[in-house]
């Protein structure tokens, strides 16, 4: 199956960002993705690169991902998803999970 | 005024029950025992044409070799049968149409035969009656649905016809009932023909025949969950469910539907549920198969009592060594009469919880697809309010004082509200969504030329949602106009919730109407397997302590 490469960028109040220079979470397995965070300065900005297979969804992705970075207020980071089917919500729980990962090992 | 009695024969029934008996004859051995290989000769005899017939058929035990003994009648002798019975699951319950055996049906769940059913529809090799619930079909054995024959499945019987159907009674009581006591004939396959039986469930006299079937019958573990299988999202919505419901409604007797997010929710009590502090204020009384996954549950003190529509492989043993807990005969082993325990789920439980594939703007629900005529067997008996209750409880109370048309509707009369919860994801796997604005019900009712929708609960009955999005508080919206907003609110991305109006879904958050997982108090990084105390199939038994005896497909160790 063709992949589909679909690029959007967000806006952000930027009232977070990750600590990590570089973080993953995840694996592409049937129905799950995974999450690559990296540290950029995009001025405040989100950019993200979503690699699916999934066709027809691309309005989808784009408002999930708008509400994660509305929700949590994250900025200046680029963020690279490679998903193998996740739904949406699957999709929404990795972004929380990744980055609560990438902000945890500031502590460390 | 003079009045004039009709005049007729008032035993027509009993002499043509005889009549029949006479044709059976020569094919009955010892006392009531007919050998496997004249089973379709003695069906031939005792079957006429436009006969209204049953195949005993739960969603779990199956009297499979009657099934395909039915199928190798001569259709000459034997044809146009009215085929009234629950369950649809076996290819030969299909095929008897196929061949001209049989005409019309009356039912209420297809599972596997379900395209077949809507292609023999439409090809008009079958007539349909209608889809029931198990109850509403049950009542109907009794009323205008009578078979004249019921071909039924149990465990054992001995040579006077006594028969044990033990741990997967299931339906044959009320199918046995019905059919006896209208002079009908009831035709046992059993597994084992002994001389004392471990109890009685039936008694002899209303067996007609029994026959030895070549293998036990066919019994699907239908309601065993691999906690392998369970995902995160669905560890998410049980903790809503278990915070936001269980917890807020103190919820006491329930029903859990069949499906991961109900087995995700049983292996999340001892863990979770534990740690809000919920033990022995939820939980306590389920009319409920006896799910694997409830075994933690059980094994740390949380549930007090477990009443079974049907049995579950590999359950015998831990079932019987907690007789405290299910319902045990004097002969140690479980009784499963699914017409009572749908009784006691229609009117003695808070709440049923379960899966579903279609929510609409309105809220009604449905597991109906477009081209597949399924049923919905028991859930809408459970997934509803049912109307003739008359006794309270903590739960009930509160879902119908929160019913914001109670005052309209209700006047000054206290009265309360069973609660109703469907649990759907936006999306499910290969993204179809969970809320459409049309539900594949008017579809399948037109392909299929039904009267009315099968929706499996409607929308007035319906009273929460749960969504990863969050839940919604339906009874607490005053109108259609209110409802259908809270329903969009937490619909995600699919049609129905991107015409979600966020200024009116923030109002409804602010009236409690809707609560999201942040609403509710709930971190979401949380929600994660770790969360569920077995993991998988293993854990299960050694948390049965070994008495759960997982059927093979469900061992991988």
């Amino acid at each position: 199956m063709a992949l589909q490469v679909l690029e959007f960028e967000f806006k952000s109040e930027a009232t977070q960002t990750i600590a990590k220079e570089w973080s993953h979470l995840g694996v592409t397995g049937s129905g799950d993705l995974e999450v690559l965070f990296e540290k950029k300065d995009l001025g405040g900005n989100v950019k993200a690169k979503v690699v699916t297979p999934v066709k027809g969804f691309d309005a989808v992705w784009e408002k999930m991902i708008e509400k994660f970075v509305n929700d949590t207020g994250v900025g200046n980071i680029s963020i690279e998803i490679n998903d193998d089917n996740a739904t949406p919500i699957v999709v929404y729980m990795r972004l929380r999970q990744a980055l609560a990962e990438a902000t945890a090992k500031e502590a460390e | 005024m003079e009045y004039k009695g009709i005049t007729r024969e008032w035993d027509t029934l009993k002499k043509d029950a005889m009549e029949r008996a006479k044709n059976a004859a020569p094919y009955v051995k010892e006392g009531k025992i007919v050998d496997a290989k004249d089973t379709v000769a003695l069906l031939e005899a005792v079957i006429k044409p436009f006969d209204k017939v049953n195949i005993e058929g739960n969603n779990q035990k199956q009297a499979d070799f009657l099934a395909k003994c039915l199928c190798q009648v001569d259709p000459a002798k034997v044809h146009d049968l009215h085929m009234v019975q629950s369950v649809l699951t076996l290819p030969e319950h299909l095929d008897v149409f196929e061949k001209g055996i049989a005409k019309k049906l009356d039912m209420s769940f297809s599972g596997p035969q379900a395209g077949r059913i809507a292609q023999f529809l439409q090809e008009g090799k079958l007539e349909l009656g209608a889809i029931h619930t198990y109850l509403e079909l049950y009542g109907r054995y009794f009323v205008d649905l009578t078979p004249r024959v019921a071909l039924v499945a149990a465990t054992m019987a001995d040579k006077k016809g006594n028969l044990f159907t033990g741990f997967s009674t299931e339906d044959t009581p009320a199918i046995v009932e019905a059919t006896k006591f209208r002079q009908g004939i009831v035709i046992a396959q059993v597994n084992e023909i002994v001389d004392e039986l471990p109890r009685v469930d039936i008694p002899g006299d209303w067996v007609d025949y029994v026959v030895q079937s070549p293998k036990p019958f066919y019994i699907e573990p239908l309601f065993t969950r691999d906690p392998a299988l369970i995902t995160d999202a669905q560890v998410l919505k049980g903790m809503m469910a278990i915070k936001g419901i269980y917890g807020e409604y103190e919820v006491t007797s329930l029903n859990h539907g069949i499906g991961f997010d109900t087995a995700a929710i049983e292996l999340l009590l001892p863990t979770y549920g534990e740690e809000l502090g919920l033990k022995g204020k939820i939980c306590r009384n389920f009319i409920l198969n006896p799910h694997p996954t409830l075994i933690p549950a059980i094994e740390t003190g949380w549930v007090e009592s477990v009443h079974c529509f049907g049995g579950e492989l590999g359950m015998e043993d831990y079932v019987a060594a907690r007789s405290d807990i299910f319902f045990v005969g004097p002969d140690g082993s479980m009784r499963s009469n699914r017409a009572f325990s749908q009784t006691a789920g229609h009117y003695a439980i808070d709440m049923f919880i379960g899966g579903t594939l279609q929510i609409d703007p309105y809220g009604n629900s449905s597991t109906a697809t477009a081209n597949r005529v399924a049923g919905f067997g028991g859930a809408p008996n459970m997934g509803c309010d049912p109307k003739g209750r008359r006794h309270s409880s903590g739960a009930w109370l509160k879902c119908g004082e929160e019913y914001a048309l109670n005052s309209e509707l209700w006047g000054p009369v206290r009265r309360g509200k069973r609660l109703v919860v469907q649990l759907a994801e936006t999306f499910r796997e290969k993204l179809a969504p969970g809320f459409v604005e049309e539900l594949d019900a008017f579809a399948l009712a037109k392909n299929a030329n039904l009267s009315i929708e099968p929706v499996m609960i409607y929308g007035d009955d319906l009273t929460h949602i749960i969504t990863e999005e969050g839940i919604a508080y339906l009874p607490k919206c005053r109108n259609m106009e209110e409802r259908t907003a809270a329903i969009r609110g937490i619909a995600g991305f699919t049609e129905v919730g991107m015409k979600a109006d966020p200024k009116e879904t923030k109002r409804l958050r602010e009236l409690g109407i809707i609560k999201t997982p942040a609403d509710l108090g709930i971190d979401m990084s949380r929600a994660n397997r770790s969360m569920l105390a077995a993991k998988n199939v293993h854990d299960l038994v050694v948390w049965s302590k070994g008495l759960y005896n997982p059927p093979a497909k469900f061992r991988n160790w």
